[in-house]
C-alpha cells in the first residue's frame, strides 16, 4: 500500500495495515492521501488562531515589546528629570500618573522601565531552554554514564529554590546587569527544562523513525538533531512560555529586595523598591508599577496557556 | 515500597553535599573581607583581625573549611555567627517562626485551593469557572510582594482588622494575614491544576462505572473524583514547600517578621558564611525530603501507582 502513494507518508504509518474486514472501504477512500501532511505547529497555529486569548495576548505583547525596544516613542518626559518640588505630586497636565518620591513622572518611569524586565524575561527563557534543552537531549538520547551526572548535577541545583539561589550568587558576582542577572536565574532554572526535554527524547529515542534513521546509516548524532528534537521539543516550548513570565516576576522579586539591577538601571523592581517606604501616604507610586509588571506578566502567562492548549491535543479535547 | 524509598534517601546525599557545597562555595568567593568590613572606619589592632580569621577558619583553604564546617555539621555544631551567636541559636529561634508561617499558608492554600478548584471543575464552562480561572490567572501574575502591600494597606491600615508588623514570637493569630499572602500565587495554581485534573477525571471510565453502580453523587465526587484529582496537586503542594521557604523571604520583610527570610537576607548581606550555608543546607534536606514524602504518597493515593523493586 505505501509504495505507490505520493510518498508523503509519515514515518511510522506504513506499519500497520488494516484488514479490510475491520474498516469499510467507503472510509479508507474518503482519505485524503494526495495532502500535505500538517505537521504539530501548523495544526497548533489552526487551533490558536481561533481563540481570542491568543489575539489579546499577542496583541499586549507586541506593545510590551515596543514599549521596550523604543520607550522614547512612547513616553514625553525624561525619566530622569526629577523635581523635589514635585515629590510624591499628584497627576497634572502632562504627567497623568503624577510624581514619584523623588519627584521623577511615573509614567516615564514605568514606560523606560520596560526595557529591563522584557529583556531578563527573553534573556533568561533563552539561556534556560538552550543549555537545559541541549543537556536534557544529550542525557536522554546517549543515556548512560553521561545522564548519570548529567542529572546528579541537575539534582543539585534543582534542590535549591531558584531566587534563593540567585539571592546567594547575585550578592557575591561584581557586575549586576540584564546579562548577569539573567544568567544568574538561568543558572537554578534550567535543571526544571532539562528533566522535561530528558524525559520527552526518551520517549521519542524507541520510535520508528529513529530506527529507520539508523538503518539508513545516519550518524547518532544527526539524528537527534534531525529527527529526535523536533518530534520532542514541543513539551519544552510550553514550559518555556510560560516561564518567561514567572522570570519577570523573579526579577522583579530581586529589585524589590534591593538586589536586583543597579538604581542606575530603571526597572520596575527597583521603583517599587524605592516606593515602599511612602506607600501608606501614596500607594500609587508603589501600585502604579505593580500594575504594568502584572499585566506584562499577565500578557506571557495568557500566551503560554494559549500554546500549551494548541501544542497539547490532551489539553486541547480537555478545554 | 520499602527498598524504593531507602534507595531515594540513599540518593539525597549526593544532592545534599553537592547542593552545601555549592551555596559554601559561593558563599566564600564573596569579594573583599568580612571582618574587616565590620569594623568600617576604624581598622582594630594589627593582630585582632587575624586571629578572628583564625577563629573563623578563614585563614585555612576554602575546601578545609567546607570540611571543618561538614564535621562541625555532624556533630550538631552550626558554627557562629560573625556577632557571637551560634548558628543553631539563632535557627531555633527562626524556624519555628517560618514553620508555622509556611504551615498556616500549606493549610490555606490546599484547602480553599482544592475546594475551589474541584467546584469550578465539576462545573466546568459556568460562571464560577470562568471567575476562578481569571482570579487564579491574575493571581499568578501579581508578584507576591504586591499582594503583600495591597492586603496591608487594606486589612492593615485601611480597616485595621490586622496588625500590620507581627511581634517578636509571632502569635497564630498575627501570621493569619502575612499566611494568607504567602499562600496567593500557589492557591492559584492549586485552583488551576485541581481544576484540570477534576475536569479530567469526570470524564473517566472509573466514575462512569461508579456512577452506573448507583453510588449517589456525593460518593462519586468525594472518594472516586477527588481521591484520584489529588495526585498532582500533591506533587505541587511537596515541591511547593520550597518555594513557601523562598516567598517567606518577600513577606517576612513587608510584615516584619523575625524568621528565616529575614535572618537569610542578613547574613548575605553580612557575607556570614556559616548561617548563610546551614539555613539554606537546612532548607534543602526539608525540599528534598518534602519531594520524597511526596512520592511515597502517590501509592497511598493512587491505587495504580506501584514501586517495583
Amino acid at each position: 500500500m505505501p509504495s505507490n502513494n505520493t510518498g508523503r507518508h509519515r514515518p511510522g504509518q506504513d506499519h500497520y495495515i488494516a484488514s479490510l474486514a475491520e474498516t469499510p472501504v467507503a472510509e479508507i477512500d474518503q482519505v485524503d492521501e494526495t495532502g500535505k501532511a500538517r505537521s504539530t505547529w501548523a495544526d497548533a497555529w489552526e487551533s490558536m488562531r481561533r481563540r481570542p486569548m491568543f489575539w489579546i495576548s499577542s496583541v499586549l505583547i507586541l506593545i510590551i515589546v515596543l514599549v521596550a525596544a523604543f520607550p522614547g516613542l512612547f513616553a514625553t518626559y525624561s525619566p530622569t528629570e526629577c523635581y523635589l518640588k514635585f515629590s510624591n505630586g499628584d497627576p497634572q497636565a502632562g504627567h497623568p500618573l503624577g510624581f514619584t518620591r523623588q519627584g521623577c513622572d511615573v509614567y516615564s518611569r514605568i514606560i523606560f522601565g520596560t526595557q529591563a524586565s522584557v529583556t531578563i524575561g527573553l534573556l533568561t527563557t533563552i539561556m534556560v531552554t538552550l543549555f537545559g534543552g541541549i543537556i536534557g537531549a544529550l542525557a536522554g538520547f546517549y543515556g548512560g554514564l553521561l545522564d548519570s551526572f548529567v542529572s546528579r548535577i541537575g539534582d543539585v541545583f534543582f534542590a535549591i529554590p531558584t531566587v534563593l539561589g540567585a539571592i546567594v550568587v547575585i550578592s557575591v558576582i561584581p557586575v549586576r546587569d540584564a546579562l548577569s542577572v539573567s544568567f544568574v536565574l538561568a543558572l537554578f532554572a534550567w535543571p526544571q527544562i532539562a528533566r522535561i526535554m530528558r524525559g520527552s527524547v526518551l520517549s521519542a529515542r524507541n520510535s520508528d523513525y529513529v530506527m529507520a534513521s539508523a538503518a539508513l546509516g545516519v550518524s547518532r548524532f544527526t539524528t537527534l538533531v534531525r529527527h529526535v528534537i523536533p518530534n520532542a521539543i514541543a513539551p519544552v516550548i510550553v514550559i518555556a512560555t510560560v516561564s518567561l513570565g514567572i522570570f519577570i516576576v523573579a526579577e522583579a522579586t530581586l529589585g524589590f529586595l534591593g538586589i536586583g539591577l543597579p538604581s542606575t538601571i530603571m526597572s520596575w523592581g527597583n521603583d517599587i523598591n524605592q516606593a515602599r517606604v511612602s506607600v501608606r501616604t501614596h500607594p500609587q507610586t508603589l501600585l502604579l508599577p505593580s500594575a504594568a509588571l502584572s499585566i506584562t506578566v499577565l500578557a506571557f502567562l495568557m500566551f503560554g496557556d494559549v500554546v500549551r492548549d494548541a501544542l497539547d491535543p490532551e489539553a486541547r479535547a480537555r478545554r | 515500597m520499602l527498598w524504593y524509598a531507602g534507595k531515594r534517601f540513599l540518593q539525597m546525599i549526593p544532592v545534599f553535599f553537592g547542593a552545601t557545597f555549592l551555596i559554601y562555595f559561593m558563599v566564600f568567593a564573596v569579594p573583599g573581607d568580612p571582618i574587616a568590613a565590620l569594623y568600617g572606619d576604624h581598622p582594630p589592632a594589627p593582630g585582632v583581625i587575624e586571629a578572628i580569621r583564625a577563629e573563623y577558619n578563614l585563614d585555612k583553604p576554602f575546601i578545609v573549611q567546607y570540611l571543618l564546617y561538614i564535621g562541625g555539621l555532624f556533630q550538631g555544631d552550626l558554627g557562629t555567627t560573625f556577632s557571637g551567636r551560634s548558628v543553631t541559636d539563632v535557627m531555633a529561634q527562626a524556624f519555628p517562626i517560618t514553620a508555622r508561617l509556611a504551615l498556616l499558608a500549606l493549610a490555606i492554600e490546599a484547602f480553599f485551593g482544592i475546594f475551589v478548584g474541584l467546584v469550578a471543575g465539576l462545573r466546568k464552562g459556568k460562571l464560577f469557572d470562568a471567575s476562578a480561572l481569571v482570579i487564579s490567572l491574575l493571581l499568578i501574575s501579581v508578584p507576591t510582594f504586591v499582594v503583600g502591600f495591597v492586603l496591608q494597606f487594606i486589612f492593615g491600615i485601611q480597616l485595621g482588622w490586622a496588625r500590620t508588623t507581627v511581634s517578636g514570637d509571632a502569635p497564630w493569630g498575627e501570621l493569619i494575614l502575612p499566611a494568607i499572602v504567602l499562600a496567593s500565587v500557589s492557591f492559584a495554581y492549586i485552583v488551576r491544576l485541581t481544576r484540570a485534573s477534576v475536569a479530567d477525571n469526570l470524564g473517566a471510565d472509573f466514575v462512569r462505572t461508579a456512577t452506573a453502580k448507583g453510588l449517589s453523587r456525593r460518593r462519586v465526587v468525594t472518594v472516586h473524583v477527588l481521591r484520584n484529582s489529588l495526585v498532582p496537586v500533591v506533587t505541587y503542594l511537596g515541591v511547593d514547600i520550597g518555594s513557601l521557604m523562598v516567598g517567606a523571604i518577600v513577606t517576612e520583610g513587608i510584615f516584619n517578621i523575625n524568621g528565616v527570610g529575614g535572618t537569610v537576607y542578613r547574613a548575605i548581606t553580612l557575607g556570614e558564611g556559616p548561617t548563610v550555608v546551614s539555613f539554606v543546607a537546612v532548607m534543602v534536606i526539608i525540599f528534598v525530603l518534602a519531594n520524597l514524602l511526596v512520592d511515597l504518597l502517590y501509592a497511598a493515593l493512587d491505587p495504580r501507582i506501584r514501586y517495583a523493586k
